[in-house]
């Protein structure tokens, strides 16, 4: 038996209930002052363990595990070694309980009030179930209106509801519901703070319309000489003026102005739209405005955007007019878009008879071109367009290229299935290798491998269904958030089965694309499943917080500042105060932990050159004693 | 008159009775046939060029004959698209193509002269639908 061991047991299922009572019974029999599970990873059970050794009165943080599955016996392939290794894991172990100290975790406040970041489906869905649970929440829109990508798409797969039909009943609700502030055209540029007291400072871009005041009306929109602007919502297929309301159904439905093009803003000259409003609402001098405000939860929900199509130039997008992306094509067969409703060519405006689809552009594509993933959703919209088009154009012949059809979902597949065998659209299963212009007339050659041949076919309309990415502001909040993202710049989650829905930074919630590709259904679910976390937090008066937190030895400390440096949550600052060492008084400029603030990284421990710097529960004298249980 | 090969197709489809549009591209009628290795086009194949229309070659190849009508494609097929129907139907029309359409049991013994390999059920298949 090691130095200090007074008692051993081996069992099958240590975490078990039967197994939880021998540690309990351990702990009464043998008077026990802590306790080493050589087991799995801490991360699994270390929880459990510490319940059970506080239920017969010892202190949780008495309880240390040797993680003899992950960290050995799953990794290794020699048993005799491995066994070996468990044995020098639990020698460490015992060394480090031997000089763990009892600890009492604290208590932090919540504010009761979330924040949501992105006002798009995902964002409005988890704010009015979050107000619906009483909780004030905000949410921030970088745009001028709420609705995000959900407002751009014409009808919805696989039941072809109108897209706005459904959505504008929540925009309006969202703006209805008391608990709700909506903070539109505004950015956040701050977040400080931790779990339940998060401060954010959000920057709310000048609009030079002032919010109350506009009625939506309009005039202003038809009098700008200034229509130059492209259209944002109509994914640039047609110009804007340079005062706009996004959308009919924007909300709030209040003017703004695009300063690259308003003429009054670049040359101070014009100003016709503040002599035409009614209301008075034009303010030309209007200044950004900076709201700070306190949050218990954040919750992301920040969306995405298709990838620049232009990237996969053998089909021709940045040259052919008619080679159009989905969400482009989204907006042509939407009656508030560019052509009314009608699907007619960019080109020159006429009726396309032969429309070409190309599945997988960009997604499932390894060489850095495109992004490794699949983008979940162009399948069932390709069918979708696919089936619409033949359902108002019967004399369109509609061929698709695919490597894979994808349809999980609940009737996904019967739905492409219907595009397939009722709207006799043409699936074809391969890829196109290039789409070109030839005498005026787009040809698109692919590939059919079932019948193993190269098919050329003539098109008058070629749409790409183009991978979606993150918006590109995730990356910047998720910074601001100490979120961690994955290497595609989606959020990544706590766990990615059992806790899908919060980031492993405590207080950050995830909704919609920003955590990884998904459909309406599946990001209304996940940004109910991200409200009731947050309504979870909210609910609680205090929260426990972790002692294992950094404590600096004043009279060690010498303020050099390098724990300040490289702390990445900004628990550390210095004080400057008097310092009695051992008789000796002196003014000294010493390191603070706010132990709120502290996660228990340890980074600071690390770089400090005194010695000063300590973690409570991993301690520098606590590591060495492991170190020499493994080396000695 | 000379039809296109699009009518052909659209002929084949008829006779057949088989929707090949309900064809997923699954290949479990291939993977299920038991002559796949004597076939020049498999049943998969045959599907998916009628469905686009392209039944010349199909036509004009001798390997057709050797589908031995067992139907385990059609047994098995999930979507029910029945390739062994498309295949007859093929057979049918090259049949047709070469003799005229006046294919009688008195031909047997010629059929058998020129191709002492066909299958008896190509033949029984053959007879079942010229039997007129």
């Amino acid at each position: 038996m090691q130095p200090g061991v007074v008692f051993a047991q081996d069992y099958q299922y240590m975490c078990s209930e039967a197994g939880q009572n021998i540690i309990k019974d351990a702990i009464k029999t043998h008077g026990l002052t802590g306790v080493v599970v050589c087991s799995c990873s801490p991360r699994m059970h270390e929880a459990t363990f510490r319940k059970a050794a506080a239920q017969a009165g010892l202190n949780p943080f008495m309880v240390e595990i040797a993680n003899i599955r992950e960290h050995c016996s799953w990794i290794h392939k020699d048993k005799e070694e491995g066994t070996e290794k468990a044995c020098v894991l639990m020698r460490a172990a015992v060394a480090k309980v031997t000089l763990n100290a009892p600890l009492k975790a604290g208590e932090s406040k919540v504010v009761k009030r979330a924040l949501v970041i992105g006002g798009g489906i995902a964002g409005i869905q988890t704010a009015l179930d979050i107000a619906d649970a009483g909780f004030p929440v905000d949410i921030v829109e970088k745009n001028a209106t709420i609705g995000g990508r959900m407002a751009q798409l014409d009808k919805t797969f696989p039941t072809l509801d109108c897209s706005s039909c459904i959505l504008t009943p929540k925009m309006v609700e969202a703006k209805a519901n008391e608990n709700i502030r909506l903070i539109t055209y505004a950015e956040v540029e701050e977040v400080s703070g931790f779990v339940g007291s998060f401060k954010a400072k959000i920057r709310k871009k000048a609009r030079f319309v002032k919010e109350d005041v506009c009625t939506g009306c309009g005039v202003c929109m038809s009098k700008c000489p200034s229509k130059k602007g492209l259209n944002e919502f109509n994914m640039g297929l047609n110009n804007r003026s340079a005062i706009y309301i996004p959308f009919a159904q924007a909300i709030p439905n209040v003017a703004v102005i695009d300063k690259e093009q308003c003429i009054k803003l670049k040359t101070g000259k014009c100003g016709l739209c503040q002599k035409v409003c009614t209301a008075g609402a034009i303010d030309y001098t209007q200044q950004d405005e900076f709201i700070e405000e306190e949050y218990g939860a954040i919750v992301m929900a920040t969306g995405f955007r298709p990838i620049d199509a232009s990237k996969f130039d053998e089909y021709s997008y940045s040259t052919c007019k008619d080679v159009v992306t989905s969400l482009e094509l989204e907006r042509i067969m939407n009656a508030a878009g560019p052509t009314g409703g009608v699907l007619l060519r960019p080109s020159d405006g006429k009726h396309p008879h032969s429309i070409v689809f190309i599945q997988c552009v960009g997604s499932r594509d390894v060489s850095g071109r495109g992004k490794p993933y699949c983008s979940k959703i162009c399948c069932m919209y390709t069918a979708k367009h696919a089936m619409l088009i033949r359902d108002k154009y019967p004399d369109v012949e509609v061929h698709v290229f695919y490597i894979d059809v994808r349809t999980p979902g609940k009737n996904f597949d019967e739905f492409y299935r219907r595009a397939a065998e009722q709207y006799d659209v043409d699936y074809i299963k391969g890829q196109v290798g290039k789409v070109y212009e030839e005498n005026g007339q787009l040809v698109v050659r692919g590939v059919d491998l079932i019948s193993n041949e190269q098919i050329v076919l003539n098109a008058d309309m070629v749409v790409l269904a183009t991978a979606i990415e993150p918006d590109p502001t995730a990356r910047k909040v998720a910074n601001m958030l100490t979120a961690s993202i994955d290497t595609n710049d989606f959020i990544t989650e706590a766990h990615p089965k059992l806790r899908p829905v919060e980031s492993p930074t405590a207080g950050i919630f995830l909704s919609g694309v920003c955590q990884g590709p998904k459909d309406i259904p599946e990001t209304v679910s996940q940004a109910g499943a991200a409200a009731s976390k947050v309504i979870g937090l909210l609910a609680k008066d205090k929260l426990t917080t972790n002692p294992c937190v950094a404590h600096s030895d004043e009279l060690l400390c010498n303020g050099c500042s390098c724990c300040e440096k490289v702390c990445p949550y900004s628990a550390i600052s210095y004080e400057t105060k008097l310092i009695n060492d051992h008789g000796v008084k002196e003014t000294r400029r010493v390191a603070m932990v706010n132990e709120a603030l502290c996660q228990g990284c340890g980074a600071c421990t690390v770089v400090c050159p005194s010695g000063a710097m300590d973690l409570k529960g991993f301690s520098n004298k606590q590591i060495m004693a492991e170190v020499d249980a493994i080396c000695l | 008159m000379q039809m296109s090969e699009k009518d052909v197709a659209a002929l084949v489809k008829e006779i057949s009775g088989s929707d090949v549009k309900k064809c997923m591209k699954c290949g479990k009628c291939s993977a299920t046939c038991p002559a796949y290795g004597e076939m020049r086009f498999h049943p998969h194949q045959f599907v998916a060029m009628v469905a686009r229309g392209r039944v010349e070659e199909l036509l004009k190849d001798p390997t057709v004959t050797r589908c031995l009508s067992c139907f385990a494609c059609v047994e098995r097929c999930p979507r029910g698209v029945e390739p062994a129907n498309v295949v007859a139907a093929i057979r049918v029309l090259a049949e047709r193509e070469q003799e005229g359409n006046n294919f009688s049991p008195a031909d047997v013994p010629k059929l058998l002269s020129q191709d002492p390999e066909i299958p008896q059920q190509a033949l029984v298949s053959a007879f079942r639908k010229y039997r007129k």
